[in-house]
């Protein structure tokens, strides 16, 4: 199966310069691969790195050492060291991050803001929010809501937005940071079988999830981070 | 659901649009900006932040070409050959300026004619490029209006009647009808109120991807930078203390004044 990820000698340490220079190392000697069509799951208490890896993944935090080739365009690209324009190209064509968070724009209607990445990898208006409005009705998000801007919507119905936008046409790359937060148990299930089929039709897959059960159906292979904090 | 559409392919232009290589300028003794150099690559947005007196305003003046640097080059691919903007005559410079480049500045005051209709402040700018036809120029002007969100029955309205919002708007239509390859904001949202803000963000974000600018912002206030910018320089005391992606700068900070500024930010 095809490596999409490979994870070689990575450490992160935090300075905080305004805090008397403490030091906080987070973690070291991190090595692993994923694969295409794998779900790969973080596990660890609480504070054991998971979201910072995550983010080192995403190119978000810059690793203190070694380096992450992520396979874009069919050839790997080592995204600690790469550009920004490069890192920018990764994330719109391969890398996708799902947060529990939606970053809300000012006025930009729900329906807007799930079609936007179709958009941007060039499908037509027409086909873009058409998949975007399927996408919505599948997390049931109320039709009354898609035309307006988030802002004002419930930290639920904002996830689900959030969810929509990421798995209207799942990355070839997805990591995935707890999506299920505050969803009820419907919509867990709704978001469940989209990591499923994203995982089934070849994306490789790596997530925190808090919700057992969620973790349970999601994962394909699990990695405990713990042992990597021992090496910080 | 169908899965990897094929994405269009990515053409990394091989060039980059701006070429900025060790750029100071002196104040006397003081400094007001020392040794900058980056490249900017078209369609790229790049933000600088710091706090007033960081000499951010003073090195967008130095890469705008409105102000000399003492030291360093600032080489611009627009067309077939690189210019290197302050060896070249002042008369060519003024052309790049008109045609090629845009500026928004801080207060519209400065970049409008206060006494010419909104349609003869876009219009003009036309016709410094060449436009004769006194319809089609008016027709591109009401498009622009409409684009920056001024009703249409407003075109031949004086800017000192309108809000200073629509000043804003009025500017950002000026310099972006010559469509310019790069434009140089200099705290495009300061002076106004948040829901005016916000309204402006808004406009700004889908004008500069829609055409494919390449942008240079001034601002101090590190959301606007967050919501526009592809990548950001941090500068303090006139030197670069740290660059990268918008948000592994914002989100991960390395240098210390960086990690002051991100932690002084309040969030509502």
């Amino acid at each position: 199966m095809t490596t999409m990820i490979h994870v070689e000698n990575v450490a992160k340490e935090f300075t905080l310069h305004n805090q008397g220079g403490v030091r906080l190392p987070v973690f070291g000697n991190v090595n692993f691969t994923v694969s295409a069509g794998e779900a790969l799951v973080l596990a660890g208490a609480s504070g054991a790195g998971k979201s910072s890896l995550l983010r080192i993944l995403y190119g978000n935090y810059r690793p203190t050492s070694g380096s992450i080739a992520i396979t874009h365009g069919g050839r790997p690209i080592d995204i600690v060291s790469a550009v920004p324009r490069t890192v920018l190209d990764i994330r719109r064509r391969t890398l996708g991050f799902v947060s529990q968070f939606l970053r809300v724009i000012p006025r930009v209607s729900a329906l807007d803001i799930v079609r936007d990445p179709l958009l941007a990898r060039g499908a037509s208006p027409e086909e873009a929010s058409e998949r975007a409005r399927t996408m919505l009705a599948r997390l049931n998000l109320p039709q009354r809501l898609w035309d307006l801007a988030p802002a004002t919507f419930s930290g639920g119905e904002q996830q689900r937005v959030n969810i929509a936008r990421s798995f209207v046409d799942p990355s070839p790359i997805m990591l995935i940071d707890e999506p299920t937060a505050s969803l009820d148990a419907n919509n867990r299930n709704v978001v469940v079988k989209l990591i499923a089929e994203a995982r089934e039709q070849g994306s490789a897959i790596v997530g925190i999830f808090h919700d057992e059960a969620v973790r349970e159906a999601v994962a394909t292979r699990y990695l405990d981070i713990t042992d990597f904090r021992k090496a910080a | 659901m169908t899965l990897h559409v094929p994405p269009p392919e990515t053409v990394l232009d091989p060039q980059p649009l701006l070429s900025v290589a060790k750029v100071s300028r002196f104040y006397g003794e003081r400094i007001g900006c020392a040794d900058v150099s980056f490249d900017l690559w078209p369609g790229e947005v790049l933000g600088i932040v710091g706090e007033s007196g960081s000499g951010k305003s003073t090195l967008l003046r130095c890469l705008a070409g409105i102000d000399k640097p003492d030291q360093g080059e600032v080489l611009f691919r627009g067309g077939a050959e690189p210019l290197d903007i302050y060896s070249v005559a002042e008369q060519e410079r003024r052309r790049l300026m008109r045609t090629a480049w845009g500026i928004v500045h801080q207060n519209p005051r400065d970049g409008l004619r206060m006494d010419v209709s909104a349609g003869g402040n876009v219009g003009e700018r036309l016709m410094d490029n060449g436009a004769r036809h006194y319809g089609r120029i008016r027709e591109t002007a009401l498009d622009w209006l409409q684009r920056v969100e001024i009703a249409g029955n407003r075109i031949d309205d004086r800017p000192r009647q309108f809000s200073g919002g629509m000043q804003q708007r009025l500017q950002i239509a000026r310099v972006l009808v010559s469509e310019p390859k790069l434009v140089f904001m200099d705290e495009p949202t300061g002076g106004l109120d948040v829901s005016v803000q916000a309204r402006l963000l808004d406009l700004l974000r889908v004008l500069v991807r829609d055409l494919g600018l390449a942008a240079i912002i001034v601002t101090h206030d590190l959301a606007v930078a967050r919501l526009l910018t592809d990548r950001l320089m941090v500068m303090k005391d006139g030197r670069v203390v740290e660059q990268g992606l918008t948000d592994q700068v914002l989100d991960d900070p390395h240098h210390a004044y960086t990690q002051l500024l991100t932690s002084a930010v309040l969030t509502v």
